[in-house]
């Protein structure tokens, strides 16, 4: 067979990608306070403990309110600089979007202590305003990767014609081109969503008093007796993202589809 | 003036718009980014008094980083860590882009690398704490091994230190490396390699010297894009690593929260972003002098001998910096100084050989 050992690689790697994901809903079922093998029974009362953990409760408030604002922020800074870089040429265009994507190499420890210097410096308490802004700047390269995929495909006779039959430029923008890369929009903001979500680093640093899912999350590692019930927690999210980024993907192809551009794969 | 008029004008139409168009991004980028970095670098010069910041500017942070011996040995963990784990990361993921990019049906290829993509966007945090239970004492490697019957006694060798922080580090950033050679694999024009064969080359050898140069912008930048973020990392080696296993991201974590001493925070997180363009300028000068020697030689010997005799040049070049620094006081900073200048001269002396040949 054509690539057969390939195949088999692929498939081996695969597995290796996916292996501490697969161990993860199979500790959150055991009937056992230790994370370990050999498993001791199925059991859904990890899953019965988390109703009573008010400081989780907390942190999944706190948490939906930096994602759902980083998500919409990221995706608003996301939808111009696309905007930019795929319609128009500009002096220093590689330099200003070169900035602009750093968050996605630096690591996040130099951005999150750069953020607390400048915050600190000018006395803006931490908060989770503070965590959504260092939220925003981590997911708007991501955004943009996404979004300059949708923009780029997006036919340029399109607006032309809209603006040859009278239109300005703020109702080319809302009633032609809006509607072409919403699909990319909704992808963003699902993706950019579970980054947030996810981001431990900036809501460390930067969260103050206040804690976020993975803030909480880390704090319970030192704890061994509360680890079965991080587990259960771990599964419920790791479905929840599954699921996003399976919308997110959806929508990403219908809007590469719907602008007429080739499908190349994946967000990057 | 007529020129410049009309350059204005051009200036007022699609730059104009292009520049309105990206400020908003633009400008939160330089306050939350840009600023803030010029900010850590200035206050690296700074000195910590009690519950103040000492505005008068002084080395001694600098000079205190680079004399630390725990500074040197977290450094240079982390570099090592870094330097392992991207190793493993490009060499794994290129058979897995070589296959989606060649094997894979056009139609599937977005469902792959979904595939790949889904685990790293998911809980890092409970993946990084899922391999203490994967290597640990009791894990899964262990009792799987022991119930083969191919070790008697638990393995230990593979938690709390840095093999463990390099076995995760590699699994969380395998997708960032994949990506980057799928497109560069997808960009090459099926034709060349066609050719190549027609031209008689066995599949190997059109691989070598058709596939493998074309990939090698994606290989560039998956290096980049793993080995920079890496050496940052805070949560693997924090989890995973144990006190045999930490790295600059957890010196600078304890500077700036639990010593709450910015200036140092900053000074050490300065000089480990240094130390990074460092690695990849020496990284970058030695790939040239590889190739050099290698080109130069490969048409009068075997592939072998030219193959050999480029890898003793890069070990004998990085070898004479070492020795300078030996040679400058045998300080931490003085080798990294040598090796520094070593290779910003190799780099100019290599390119101003290409550019008169």
């Amino acid at each position: 067979m054509k690539g057969g050992g390939f195949k088999i690689y692929a498939v081996v790697y695969l597995i290796f990608l996916y292996a501490p994901i697969v161990l993860l809903p199979i500790f959150a079922f055991n009937n056992a306070a230790i994370i370990a093998f050999p498993l001791s029974g199925f059991t859904t009362k990890w899953f019965a403990a988390l109703w009573g953990e008010p400081a989780l409760w907390d942190a999944a408030k706190n948490s939906l309110i930096v994602s759902v604002s980083a998500a919409i922020l990221s995706t608003t800074l996301g939808v111009f600089a696309a905007r930019a870089s795929t319609r128009y040429n500009f002096p220093g265009k590689t330099g200003i979007l070169g900035m602009i994507m750093l968050p996605l190499v630096l690591p996040e420890i130099i951005l999150a202590v750069a953020l607390l210097v400048l915050l600190l410096g000018i006395g803006i308490p931490l908060s989770l305003f503070t965590v959504t802004l260092g939220h925003v700047l981590v997911c708007t390269p991501f955004s943009i990767a996404i979004l300059s995929a949708a923009f780029q495909s997006l036919d340029k006779s399109l607006e032309e014609a809209s603006y040859d039959l009278g239109e300005n430029a703020v109702m080319t923008f809302g009633l032609v081109i809006l509607p072409l890369v919403m699909p990319g929009i909704i992808s963003s903001l699902l993706i950019t969503f579970t980054i947030s979500l996810d981001e431990f680093i900036m809501a460390f640093f930067l969260a103050g008093t206040e804690s976020t899912l993975p803030v909480y999350i880390f704090s319970q590692f030192r704890f061994p007796q509360a680890v079965p019930v991080i587990m259960a927690l771990g599964t419920i999210l790791v479905v929840l993202s599954v699921t996003l980024l399976s919308f997110a993907e959806y929508f990403r192809r219908r809007g590469i589809a719907r602008t007429g551009g080739k499908d190349t794969g994946g967000f990057l | 003036m007529a020129q410049s008029g009309q350059s204005s004008r051009l200036l007022s139409t699609e730059a104009v718009n292009g520049l309105k168009m990206i400020s908003p991004t633009a400008i939160y980028a330089t306050l939350m980014l840009a600023v803030p970095l010029g900010l850590i670098f200035l206050y690296s010069f700074l000195t910590d008094g009690y519950l103040t910041i000492e505005y008068t500017p002084t080395f001694a942070n600098y000079v205190e980083t680079w004399t630390s011996p725990v500074f040197e040995k977290v450094l240079m963990r982390s570099l090592g860590v870094s330097m392992a784990v991207t190793a493993v990361t490009v060499l794994t993921a290129f058979p897995m882009a070589y296959y989606v990019s060649f094997y894979v049906e056009p139609s599937k290829k977005s469902i792959w690398l979904f595939l790949i993509t889904i685990p790293f966007w998911t809980s890092y945090l409970i993946r990084v704490f899922l391999w203490l239970v994967i290597l640990g004492y009791n894990g899964v490697v262990n009792s799987s091994l022991m119930g083969l019957g191919i070790i008697d006694e638990p393995i230990t060798a593979i938690l709390y230190n840095a093999n463990s922080v390099v076995i995760t580090l590699a699994h969380a950033y395998a997708p960032f490396a994949i990506l980057p050679i799928f497109v560069a694999l997808e960009k090459i024009d099926r034709s060349l390699l066609e050719a190549g064969r027609d031209l008689g080359e066995s599949p190997f050898m059109t691989f070598v010297r058709v596939t493998l140069p074309l990939a090698l912008p994606g290989v560039i930048s998956a290096i980049m894009i793993v080995f920079i973020p890496v050496i940052g990392d805070y949560v693997t080696p924090s989890l995973l690593g144990g006190p045999e296993g930490k790295m600059v991201a957890n010196l600078v974590q304890l500077q700036y929260l639990k010593l709450d001493n910015y200036p140092m925070g900053s000074a050490t997180a300065v000089s480990s972003m240094a130390m990074v363009a460092v690695a990849l300028i020496v990284g970058y000068a030695q790939a040239k002098l590889f190739k050099r020697v290698y080109g130069a030689l490969m048409l009068s010997t075997s592939a072998g001998l030219a193959f050999l005799s480029a890898l003793g040049a890069v070990l004998i070049s990085f070898g004479a910096c070492l020795v300078a620094g030996l040679v400058l006081g045998g300080a931490f900073f003085a080798y990294v100084l040598s090796v520094l200048v070593g290779h910003v001269v190799l780099f100019v002396w290599l390119q101003r050989r290409e550019t008169k040949a």
